[in-house]
């Protein structure tokens, strides 16, 4: 296990040096979203009975936060090593695919967590938000993170360029963000875009972790669960196979 | 004893480029073994195949035996590579990078060969600084001390001296040749033919993608290097029987290409009979370059 453990610690270390770019930055950008929304819109929405919309915005922003930071870890590394050529580091050891996989999840996990973590806090500030069912809250946020983790490495092994992994972040991942009920409910779209919404995998993540804080939400959290481990298996094991073949690695 | 590198029938191709062409190569267990060409002959490709940096179309490699693909943990654990882009991670100090480097090879704790390599490599004083902010020759030793950090029994260093000053060069193939007598297989690509000569002994040469020459170099020497003989001549004329061996005059100086030292005295005994005296002899010795460009040209 030392490999994998090796790797996944020079990736935690790699984010943890620059953390005023990695973890505080995303941290502060958050908190303007929900200084702006909220000063905006907290005395015109009411989503759920009895939650103010500040406090219903936290989750949302949290989750979005740890999405955005898990993609942005494994993207960012790898095709940063891509693009310099130190790549060649992790290709000459007799790494498997499956150790570069976890290594490269778990450390996207862990910043996904770190930045969750500090956008949760500093938010309480803002308004207090309960915790109903914190093991759902946790589920989510794990797979979350995996997933986009494993989108991540998806995509930088696709990019050959960094216009290219920056369309992908800002074409892709940021709209389905975005759209995906960080800031509004989709009980509140019309028919058609809430239908339009049960396709996009986000939607669940953010719907079911907002239910581990205030046990409600726009469907059933044991069917969004479902639907996000099946994506996150679904991802893993492309990513898995990308991996094994040398996709764009080892040509 | 297996061979430190088996390669049996390697072919690659980019697109519309065969890089590789039936490539079938064995390199002995304690060889210092060069790997020659012109650019794009396909010397980095053969190495990155072997590295797992690159598949292979068809055919096999192995390194001590293991098989590149099958047994990809065995091979790369016998194998240190020293790449020829100088590329660094820009995050990390030297010392991080070899105990990562450590960690990826399942060493646990390697601070001691770490410390030794950083000595005899001259980065001791460098140790805790980023590697990114070092020199260029600074940042190669630094690559070599990476390939060595498991101490492969098959290192394989592609151009590990370009660009780089000769006091690095020096140091750097004095520490090269200690890890040869102390076992360790070198195979190298280089541009400066002469340090393919003064240390390895033997050779091959790839030429558009396939094996155009393969021996000791003594041999290859021998074989396609011609001597270079000039000769100030009073009175200054060569007789009939030498203007085959001709290659140029400049006034009195006749300049000849000799295939061996033997046919010397073939030359000086034909001037003696027809009472033409030597009055100035200078034999310059054969090299690898007249081996390269003889075959690079056929």
């Amino acid at each position: 296990m030392t490999g994998l453990w090796t790797l996944f610690y020079k990736e935690i270390l790699r984010f943890w040096k620059v953390s005023l770019q990695t973890i505080l930055s995303p941290v502060v950008t958050t908190l303007l979203y929900l200084l702006i929304f909220s000063h905006v819109l907290e005395e015109h929405v009411l989503v759920y009975p009895g939650v103010n919309y500040t406090a219903f915005l936290i989750p949302g922003l949290v989750m979005m936060a740890m999405l955005q930071n898990a993609f942005a870890n494994s993207s960012s590394s790898l095709i940063q090593a891509k693009m310099n050529g130190s790549i060649v580091f992790i290709l000459l050891p007799p790494l498997a695919y499956w150790e570069f996989f976890t290594a490269y999840v778990a450390a996207s996990v862990a910043r996904g967590l770190v930045v969750g973590l500090g956008v949760g806090l500093a938010g309480l500030w803002f308004a207090a938000v309960p915790l109903v069912h914190p093991l759902w809250m946790l589920a989510f946020a794990l797979l979350g993170s995996a997933m986009l983790g494993a989108m991540g490495i998806i995509s930088s092994l696709w990019a050959e360029s960094y216009d290219q992994m920056s369309a992908v972040q800002n074409f892709i991942i940021v709209p389905l963000t975005f759209l995906s009920g960080v800031f509004y409910s989709t009980a509140s779209l019309s028919p058609l875009w809430r239908g339009v919404s049960r396709f996009n995998p986000f939607f669940y993540l953010i719907d079911g972790f907002r239910y581990g804080f205030f046990g409600a939400s726009d469907v059933s959290p044991l069917f969004g669960l479902s639907i996000v481990a099946t994506c996150f298996l679904a991802l893993s094991l492309t990513t898995l196979l990308l991996l094994k073949s040398g996709y764009k690695l080892r040509k | 004893m297996f061979p430190a590198i088996e390669i049996r029938q390697v072919h690659k191709r980019f697109g519309n480029v065969q890089a590789l062409r039936g490539v079938d190569l064995s390199i002995q267990q304690g060889e210092f073994f060069a790997l020659l060409g012109p650019n794009g002959a396909g010397k980095s490709t053969l190495i990155n195949i072997l590295a797992g940096l690159a598949l292979a179309d068809s055919g096999y490699l192995k390194v001590l035996g293991h098989d590149v693909r099958a047994n990809y943990r065995e091979a790369r654990r016998s194998i240190g590579v020293v790449p020829q882009e100088l590329v660094y991670d820009a995050f990390f100090t030297v010392r991080e990078m070899l105990q990562f480097q450590s960690g990826y090879f399942n060493l646990r704790d390697n601070s001691a060969w770490i410390d030794e390599l950083l000595e005899s490599l001259g980065l001791a004083d460098k140790a805790d600084v980023y590697v990114r902010s070092l020199s260029g020759g600074m940042k190669r030793r630094v690559l070599v001390a990476q390939a060595l950090v498991h101490k492969p029994p098959v290192i394989v260093l592609d151009e590990p001296t370009a660009g780089v000053d000769v006091e690095l060069r020096q140091s750097l193939w004095a520490f090269i040749r200690r890890l040869n007598r102390e076992g360790h297989t070198i195979v190298l690509t280089t541009h400066y033919l002469e340090e393919a000569e003064t240390l390895c002994s033997r050779i091959a040469m790839l030429k558009q993608g396939e094996i155009v020459a393969l021996d000791t170099t003594a041999n290859l020497l021998n074989r396609y290097a011609a001597i270079q003989v000039s000769i100030r001549l009073n009175p200054p004329r060569l007789p009939e029987s030498l203007q085959p061996l001709l290659c140029g005059q400049d006034g009195e100086v006749f300049r000849f290409s000799l295939k061996h030292h033997a046919e010397l005295e073939d030359v000086l005994r034909t001037l003696r009979m027809e009472e033409i005296r030597v009055v100035e002899l200078d034999v310059s010795k054969p090299d690898l370059e007249d081996v390269f460009l003889r075959l690079v040209r056929s």
